[in-house]
């Protein structure tokens, strides 16, 4: 038995036990926090995994409270409405519905702009929220709406505090298991690339703005149907639990719990509501006063767990129970995935014409030219400067030219996105290695096959994804095997050295299928032997039709590989032809090994 | 390539007065060592260089040195030893760093990017920048002419200009510069590397980091080679100029082009 | 409405407007230099009314001890470190500034009659309370973090703004105050009558406005923050350290809302949560510029302030959701000009 289905048995033991051994007190306390982590569960997803935040949340639980309050206790709706509010279950897919039009509607407009033009903006639409609860009088007002009927389940009404615990916790460990599977899956892996490596996950192939709203979504969703069963708890609404302060309040819960789990969200739940009851005991006694002073308490710890322990309370207590890290298994038997077929060799695959691109004053391409054919391994070298780089980028699709223009496969990359240029068969690494640290070896490359694949948000929930994740994770560790990282394939990226690094990023490409692979300096930071290996690899890759661009520094790696090199200087082609003949052309020897004189 | 280690290879001797010797430097990103016990020696009014292939860890040095990057081992600069470099206390002591890109202050004017050059000393109570701007000027007649001009909009070599000129207002013991010559005509990588030379006769101690190995051999006293974070060679600058293994290393064109190079 | 009404609309309008733009370059100022969202901007404001009310009521302003407590801790920190190193200049320096000081201050109040001041020394004797909190806010609470991510800076934010309410209840209480006006003047400007705050506001708001533009082109340190918005690395390069930078920069900020307050103090009771919603509109101005732009931040400040005073004419139950949902269309025009994938800092 694991340890780890050792822990998570007892505390559902636990938990079934609660009604029957705690006090009513106690009882209602855990419903708090089980409504609580609900909504913090979507903070973890957005702010912990997606690097997005929102302060908004309190609002979005007040959508789900107010819808169901307004329609189950509702006397003159009109007729097409009416049979909505028979039954809280209907209000509670009212309330979700509702939510998720606000939340795609907010999403919109503020998920394309940096991360801070997020919170800002729920802060403003919050408030703006509040407000109308309790200005509006078909909403009751400051007084809110009384008489809300309890959840009927089965016959069973759900109507004292030890009955509709059941519920809740039900509810949010649905909401974890949803959560967790989901991370746990091919857009699993694009939500947790949002944090840090949008730019690599973009040229794989991920929409990050979609991945972006999703999470925002399933964040509103979350805190929605936490209101619903606040309502029916309380059987009463105010807007006071659905102010800006709450939504703060929240946040505080998933990032003192630990922002980054699942599990975070309980625990900071758990001890904000404990200390809370505890301090406001306390604190006004002490104090000689009354108000809200457990804030000042928060306040300041919520500033100490950022300083001193960023990662929250969980990874702390998870390291007191011993647990093994389960690696993935490789599914040897699992279908390989589909693969495109190869331009024949001697095809041409990348066509880049009279390219000019100028920054103000400065020309860093002058009328480039230059051609790939499948089959073939071209180098751009150039002295550092000599503008390979901003080639590079017009080529990947990154930078548009001024004039001129780049084909691939006979269309023009200028106006397409990263996405698009991936799904036409172009596969690229990144001079300034772009993975994600904390991920293993084998989720990194994983991420490379993320168009060759589609299971989305609900199959991923649900495992019904699991025989697609299984080819996924056995073409992930095929690529890994052939670019020799095999023993580090269960390790965290982040801890392989530099130059692995840069063939972690090749085997990602090669995830993707190409046609053509860019390269973008992959022998830099190799030692010679590794160096021996991937110039190896990439002339396996040619023989079997793969078109490739080399931009690279290190000749000697350069001129025993490559079939022929464009040379820069200055953003201009001042040489091109095979290794042999660039290596004696005057102009070259010059450009390299110009003196001062 | 065989590679020498640290224990036997030489010391830069000929520093008789070091300005900085750094001694056992490791610079670590998360958990990859990017700089293993770089141990390197600058003599007051020497030129040293550090040359490299690209991701050898030379940039990540010099921000080691000037404070930029949290490191371990010993940073000793003009005959005291800092045990964990700050980048102002660092200025303030007159180590200045040229970086590789400029970093350069775009929508401020020519003189204004000058005159912060003087910050530091401006707050120990040294306010002689007027001074010091007429002698950058003396020495960049250039930045003059386009002293109201906004930074951002001046050519790459103006640009390069402008950013020595900012450490020179300074008035650095020593200058550390990256890639001076990083994407710049002839014609100015010849007068970028003449200006380095009129420092030295100034009395200006140069760290000159650069790709352009050739150039930077020409003009330095003393070089080390840095390979995957580590001093891989030492020695005279002279001499590594004519070592077949830098030639290999660094030019590529293997050692039957050497003749074509002394040509 | 007939034309009186919109004349006073107006100038209730520009008057609020004028102090939302200094709130917003403020804002502005704050996040080009140091990427910090300043959240807590609305609590210095409060801090700032209520001091001085506090003062005029004859109380010692129990700000004062925060000032204490803060400068304490600045002092642990700094001075031990200064100390360790043997720097005793250093260390003496910070002592004074940061338990001296404020001893003093305590002193000080403790020893005038505060309440029998002239009106100028109570308002200096309150800026010199909150303003010095703003850089030993900064000190404490952000430069251990300097280069984490905005996200992180911008929680820091929210936590210290939840931490300063509930302060500011504790030293203030539950009740609202609204200062004497610093001028009993008017006059009558047509059909419009003028009052001698409105003039203080406008007056102080335009002269704080050109100092500061005097400050960022003509003097050293004023160059030096611009340069640190413009290129932190460069910056840092020339001695200009991202602390230093930072301190400084959160001493404008606090000035600005400091004085803010007690400007405002006269025009609006002030409670001890009302400096949220006030620095909030700020904040909706600055959004409108971008977060980048003082012109355009401050000309939407004066739309913020004149759209919310023709909103409580017409809608006054609706003028808080009025202002705070102007920040849709701005976020979507935003959003529309914006094409980028960017990576988050």
């Amino acid at each position: 038995m694991r340890t780890d289905r050792l822990v998570l048995g007892a505390f559902l033991a636990l938990l079934l036990m609660v009604p029957a051994i705690l006090s009513p007190y106690y009882v209602t306390l855990l419903n708090y926090i089980g409504l609580y982590a609900m909504v913090a569960l979507g903070l973890v997803l957005l702010t912990g995994v997606g690097g997005l935040t929102s302060f908004g949340q309190a609002a979005f639980v007040g959508l789900g409270a107010y819808t169901t309050a307004a329609l189950t206790t509702a006397t003159d709706l009109p007729a097409w409405l009416a049979w909505v509010g028979a039954s809280p279950w209907f209000t509670l897919v009212a309330g979700l519905l509702i939510t998720a039009a606000v939340a795609v509607l907010l999403g919109s407009l503020t998920l394309k702009l940096s991360g801070h033009f997020l919170p800002l903006g729920t802060i403003a639409w919050g408030i703006s929220l509040y407000f109308l609860f309790g200005t509006m009088q078909s909403l009751g007002g400051h007084t809110g709406i009384t008489g809300i009927p309890p959840i009927e389940l089965f016959g069973w009404t759900l109507d004292g505090g030890g009955e509709i615990f059941y519920l809740i916790w039900a509810f949010l460990l649905l909401g974890m298991l949803t959560t967790h599977n989901l991370l746990d899956s091919r857009e699993g892996r694009a939500i947790r690339a949002l944090k840090g490596g949008r730019v690599m996950a973009e040229a794989m192939g991920v929409d990050t703005g979609r991945a972006r709203m999703i999470i925002f979504v399933i964040a509103a969703l979350l805190a929605c149907a936490s209101g619903w069963l606040y309502a029916h708890m309380q059987r009463f609404v105010n807007p006071t639990p659905f102010g800006v302060h709450i939504g703060i309040e929240y946040l505080f819960m998933a990032v003192v719990g630990g922002a980054g789990y699942v599990w975070g969200a309980i625990v900071g739940a758990g001890v904000i509501t404990v200390l809370k009851q505890w301090l406001q005991d306390w604190l006004p006694s002490l104090l000689g006063a009354s108000g809200n002073f457990e804030m000042i308490v928060f306040g300041i710890l919520m500033v100490l767990v950022l300083h001193r322990a960023r990662e929250g309370l969980w990874p702390i207590l998870k390291k007191l129970v011993p647990m093994r890290t389960i690696h993935k298994t490789i599914d040897a038997q699992a279908e390989p995935l589909p693969r495109r077929t190869l331009p024949a060799p001697g095809t041409l695959i990348l066509e880049a014409k009279d390219v000019t691109r100028r920054f103000g004053g400065l020309v860093a391409n002058n009328n480039m030219s230059l051609e790939v054919k499948a089959g073939e391994i071209l180098a751009l070298i150039g002295p550092n400067g000599a503008g390979k780089s901003t080639m590079f980028n017009q080529i990947s699709g990154v930078d548009t030219p001024t004039s001129g223009e780049v084909l691939f496969l006979g269309k023009p990359v200028a106006g397409r996105d990263s996405r698009e240029i991936a799904r036409m068969g172009m596969s690229r690494t990144f001079q300034h290695v772009k993975l994600l640290p904390t991920m293993s070896v084998l989720e990194n490359v994983a991420i490379g096959a993320h168009l060759r694949s589609h299971k989305g948000v609900l199959s991923s929930a649900w495992r019904l994804d699991r025989a697609e994740e299984a080819r996924i994770l056995k073409e992930a560790a095929h690529q890994i095997e052939r670019v020799g990282l095999k023993d580090h394939m269960f390790d965290e990226a982040g801890s392989l050295a530099l130059g692995q690094q840069r063939i972690l990023e090749i085997a990602r490409a090669l995830c993707a299928d190409p046609c053509l692979l860019l390269l973008d300096e992959p022998a830099a930071g190799l030692r010679y032997k590794e160096k021996q290996a991937l110039a190896e690899l990439l002339k396996r890759l040619r023989s079997e039709g793969m078109a490739t661009l080399i931009v690279e520094h290190d000749m000697d790696f350069v001129m025993n590989l490559v079939d022929r090199v464009v040379v820069m200087e200055f953003g201009q082609k001042i040489a091109e032809g095979l290794p042999e003949e660039v290596q004696q052309n005057p102009a070259v020897l010059e450009a390299y090994l110009g003196g001062v004189e | 390539m065989t590679q020498q280690t640290q224990a036997s290879a030489p010391s830069n001797a000929s520093a008789k007065n070091p300005v900085l010797e750094v001694k056992e430097l490791c610079v670590s990103y998360g958990k990859v060592e990017a700089l293993t016990n770089a141990s390197i020696t600058v003599g007051e009014g020497q030129i040293v260089t550090v040359i490299g292939p690209n991701g050898a860890g030379k940039t990540t040095m010099l921000s080691a040195i000037m404070g930029v990057l949290g490191s371990r081992g010993q940073v000793a600069f003009d005959g005291s030893l800092e045990v964990v470099p700050e980048v102002e206390r660092m200025v303030a002591r007159g180590m200045t760093l040229v970086p590789e890109k400029r970093e350069l202050f775009g929508e401020m004017s020519v003189e204004d990017n000058l005159v912060l050059g003087a910050f530091q000393r401006y707050r120990m109570g040294k306010r002689d920048h007027a001074q010091t701007l007429e002698e950058v000027y003396a020495l960049f007649p250039r930045l003059k002419e386009r002293r109201d001009q906004h930074a951002g909009t001046m050519s790459g070599g103006e640009r390069q200009m402008l950013a020595v000129g900012r450490a020179l207002m300074a008035k650095p013991k020593l200058l550390m510069l990256d890639e001076p010559s990083l994407g710049l005509a002839p014609l100015i990588v010849r007068e970028i590397f003449r200006i380095i030379s009129e420092l030295r006769r100034r009395g200006v101690s140069i760290l000159l980091v650069e790709q352009n190995a050739r150039a930077a051999l020409q003009v330095a006293d003393y070089a080390y080679v840095l390979e995957t974070g580590q001093i891989a060679m030492q020695g005279p600058a002279h001499e590594l100029a004519d070592d077949p293994r830098v030639i290999e290393a660094y030019l590529g064109f293997g050692g039957k082009h050497q003749a074509m190079l002394s040509t | 409405m007939d034309m009186s009404i919109a004349l006073i609309l107006g100038q209730d309008g520009i008057t609020n407007g004028a102090i939302y733009a200094l709130l917003a370059l403020a804002l502005v100022l704050v996040f080009a230099v140091t990427r910090v969202i300043f959240i807590q901007q609305g609590e210095f404001v409060a801090y700032g009314a209520l001091t001085l009310a506090m003062m005029q009521s004859g109380a010692t302003p129990a700000t004062v001890w925060l000032l204490v407590a803060m400068g304490g801790l600045v002092t642990a920190f700094d001075g031990l470190k200064a100390l360790k190193a043997g720097q005793m200049q250093r260390a003496g320096m910070v002592a004074g500034w940061n338990l001296a000081y404020p001893l003093a201050l305590v002193a000080v109040l403790s020893a005038l009659p505060v309440n029998e001041l002239p009106l100028v020394l109570q308002v200096v004797l309150t800026l010199a309370i909150v303003v010095p909190m703003g850089p030993m806010m900064y000190r404490l609470m952000y430069q251990p973090i300097a280069s984490a991510p905005v996200l992180i800076l911008l929680i820091v934010s929210v936590a210290l703004h939840i931490a300063m309410v509930g302060l500011g209840l504790l030293f203030f209480g539950a009740e609202g105050h609204r200062t004497p006006a610093f001028s009993e003047l008017s006059f009558d400007l047509g059909p419009l009558m003028v009052t001698g705050q409105t003039i203080w506001v406008l007056v102080v708001s335009v002269l704080l406005i050109v100092a500061l533009y005097q400050f960022f082109e003509r003097t050293l340190y004023g160059k030096a923050l611009r340069a640190t918005a413009i290129n932190r690395v460069g910056a840092q390069l020339m001695g200009i350290s991202p602390a230093l930078a930072g301190k400084l920069t959160f001493f404008l900020a606090a000035f600005i809302g400091a004085l803010s307050g007690v400007l405002i103090a006269p025009i609006t009771t002030i409670y001890y949560d009302t400096g949220f919603l006030i620095g909030l509109k700020g904040f909706v101005a600055a959004i409108i510029g971008g977060l980048a732009s003082y012109p355009i931040a401050a000309l939407g400040a004066i739309a913020v302030g004149l759209l919310e005073a023709f909103a409580s004419f017409w809608a006054s139950a609706y003028k808080e959701v009025i202002v705070f949902t102007l920040i849709i269309p701005v976020l979507l025009w935003r959003s529309l000009t914006s094409h980028h994938v960017e990576e988050e800092e």
